[in-house]
């Protein structure tokens, strides 16, 4: 899930929020999406029922996660799509390739797929020969750009006109440059459109899949999803095992919930749902459906009652938008699949404290992300509870690198705090010593950090205990 | 490798949810909120507009007349039908043939499966399909292609045409589901289609037409 590279997320920061031309094409769509998930979801006490639905939906599916995923499996192979089951994103990425070399394919047409990214699959892919193309008109912008997706649904949103002009300019054979939107669409629209009659497999992801009738629910507006799923003879549907829901009348809420956060639209342009390969009578549509079900790290993460929320989680991408932090610096700087708030809290959870923990230091807690998330997951407690983590002394270890900056002079300093505040005594001592000196201490030493972008609190000469005495209150 | 990665995955899975966590099972689903039959039309119809579906409302008994006179300003050279449901086998009769055309396209049919009509499918310039009913709450027609109206004929051609009869227009997508019992007989592909392809992944500006139909025109028979 990660990038190559080491984390440095506070270089990237500061890079990001040095890049004039991305925070202003950030803050122009990101308000924008603020604007028309608003207006979709005008009627507040309805919306709040919708989102306490969505949130027992999600609980109720999660509660019951073996019993359904083994209901959809049945399903799905009865209806003779054929399931598959990855511990890994690498056993993901071989189970794509072996069905490739079944057919002695070359070709691979992508619908957006989040999983996908996760997997690495694009790179994993080519270097094997195999060409994954993202239909996708973001993914397909980035695709050219080698880069990555910088928003869950808008993947090439770092991007203005001038620059996507450029990249097709550049990148695609005999194209003039061109700022007009609907001509770059036209473009992208000739060129797929030779993809899809030549693709050979077509990949898509999940946004919900039914375990009471096996179906696999594809939420989307371009009609690449439809492509990549109908015109090549053999569909492979990658999905994370929290995708599952219990029933089909789970889908119309969740589908509501998922569209209006998402792009503030009351439905998709096409709602997609795929429950077999073609039957023996029908013309068209793959005459193999594959779905790979992927857990990486996803059963661990079931095991924290708190933590386990997590999986709630429909990726549309709403946290992103409400977030101050994640409109101030993109995707990019995040370093992981998943930006923004719920990357905060799946990335370290699924990678480590030690290689994603500091994302969660990025945060006010402001709380904009556990307003609006449709199936309520309360991203701002989580990320309290994993910054926690990281220095917690219980032997648990939940979280992976649980209690890795855990250290002599922190734990001595809490156990000290501790004493002072369970003894009135120490207490007192305490309170006169921070008048006297508290207000020299943090210029110098290991909290000087701390005032470098802060003021520095001014302690009271006399604490107010010392006040109300003198003026002739008793101790209790 | 799957089976292995099955059973490791089971019984995390089944370890995880072992200590005691709670089954929840309350889950209230929203009342279907009903609505008359033209209102039931007009919501439909306002919700489709406003994302650039053309919607016509016409006579039952007389939609060709009306769906000529939407072809024939657009010059189409071939409209793909399938002939044997009952709006397609309505509509070839009386066509005017090749020769006497009166500017209307020719009627051609998805002929084989899509492995030998690929070529031709992608060069037809609209398709005419039927539907199984609408959503009026959010503004959509639903498709469950067949043998006899595959699913390519809604996707591949650059025009859409469907057509809904009025009275199958239902409130909400649960209503529909319900009613016409999903669960029990989920098609190989079920689609809700509200309107023309569309993007807005260049700077938020929409779009229309980037992979699927450049145009979606509703024909609600009432």
């Amino acid at each position: 899930m990660a990038n190559k590279a080491e984390l440095d997320f506070t270089r990237n920061t500061s890079q990001a929020l040095k890049d004039k031309q991305l925070r202003k094409n950030f803050k122009f769509a990101m308000g924008n999406f603020i604007l028309k998930r608003q207006q979709i979801f005008a009627d507040q006490k309805e919306t709040e029922r919708l989102r306490e639905l969505g949130n027992a939906i999600k609980k109720r599916a999660l509660s019951r996660l073996p019993q359904l995923l083994e209901e959809l499996e049945e399903k799905c192979t009865r209806n003779g799509i054929r399931v598959h089951w990855a511990e890994t994103t690498m056993e993901a990425n071989q189970q794509v390739l072996k069905i490739m070399n079944a057919h002695s394919a070359t070709r691979l047409v992508k619908g957006k797929s989040m999983v996908s990214e996760e997997m690495g699959l694009n790179e994993f892919l080519e270097s094997r020969g195999i060409e994954a193309a993202e239909t996708d008109l973001g993914e397909f912008i980035i695709q050219l750009n080698d880069e990555k997706p910088s928003h869950i649904i808008v993947p090439a949103i770092h991007k203005n006109k001038e620059q996507i002009a450029q990249i097709f300019h550049e990148k695609l054979p005999d194209t003039p440059y061109t700022e007009d939107v609907e001509e770059l669409n036209a473009i992208a629209r000739k060129t797929l459109r030779q993809k899809f009659f030549e693709a050979q497999v077509g990949l898509s992801g999940v946004n919900f899949a039914v375990a009471e009738t096996g179906t696999l629910c594809l939420i989307e507006n371009e009609g690449n999803g439809r492509m990549s799923t109908t015109v090549p003879p053999v569909h492979i549907a990658v999905m994370g095992l929290e995708k599952v829901v219990e029933k089909l009348t789970d889908v119309p809420p969740l589908l509501r919930l998922l569209t209006g956060s998402a792009t503030g639209q009351l439905i998709t342009t096409y709602v997609n749902m795929i429950t077999s390969p073609r039957k023996d009578d029908e013309k068209d549509g793959p005459r193999e459906v594959h779905l790979i079900i992927l857990d990486n790290g996803r059963s661990k993460i079931l095991t924290d009652p708190q933590l386990r929320q997590t999986l709630q989680c429909i990726r549309c991408g709403t946290c992103l938008n409400h977030c101050p932090v994640y409109t101030r610096i993109g995707g990019h700087a995040y370093g992981f699949v998943y930006p923004g708030p719920i990357g905060k809290i799946l990335n370290p959870q699924v990678e480590g404290l030690k290689k994603a923990g500091v994302l969660t230091a990025a945060s006010s807690l402001c709380e904009a992300c556990a307003e609006v998330c449709p199936v309520k997951i309360p991203i701002p407690m989580l990320l309290r509870r994993l910054r926690n983590e990281s220095y917690s002394t219980d032997s648990l270890g939940l979280v992976k690198d649980s209690g890795y900056k855990k250290n002599l002079a922190e734990t001595l300093a809490w156990k000290g705090w501790e004493l002072i505040n369970t003894h009135p005594h120490l207490h007192a001592i305490g309170q006169k010593l921070t008048g006297a000196l508290g207000s020299k201490v943090p210029a110098w030493g290991p909290l000087k950090n701390w005032t470098r972008y802060r003021s520095a609190p001014r302690f009271a000469k006399k604490s107010l205990h010392q006040l109300i005495a003198e003026q002739g209150v008793e101790d209790e | 490798m799957s089976k292995h990665a099955r059973a490791k995955i089971f019984s995390r899975l089944k370890s995880a949810l072992a200590n005691g966590i709670p089954d929840n099972q309350a889950v209230d689903y929203l009342p279907i909120e009903t609505s008359s039959q033209n209102e039931k039309v007009s919501k439909l119809k306002g919700y489709m507009e406003a994302v650039r579906t053309e919607v016509h409302v016409v006579d039952a008994e007389n939609w060709k007349d009306p769906l000529k006179a939407i072809l024939k300003p657009r010059a189409l050279k071939t409209l793909l039908y399938a002939p044997e449901t009952q709006i397609g086998n309505a509509l070839a009769q009386d066509w005017p043939g090749a020769d006497g055309n009166e500017g209307l396209p020719d009627l051609v049919t998805y002929e084989g499966n899509i492995e030998a009509f690929k070529e031709d499918l992608f060069q037809i310039d609209a398709a005419i399909t039927s539907t199984v009913g609408g959503i009026a709450e959010t503004g959509a027609i639903i498709l469950w292609p067949d043998a006899k109206e595959p699913r390519l004929m809604s996707l591949v051609p650059p025009i859409h045409i469907a057509v809904l009869e009025a009275d199958k227009i239902f409130n909400s997508f649960d209503e529909v589901m319900q009613a016409q019992k999903w669960p029990q007989k989920m098609p190989t592909n079920a689609i809700l289609i509200s309107g023309p392809s569309k993007t807005a992944d260049i700077e938020l500006t929409l779009a229309f037409g980037v992979h699927g139909p450049k145009e979606l025109i509703v024909l609600i028979l009432s």
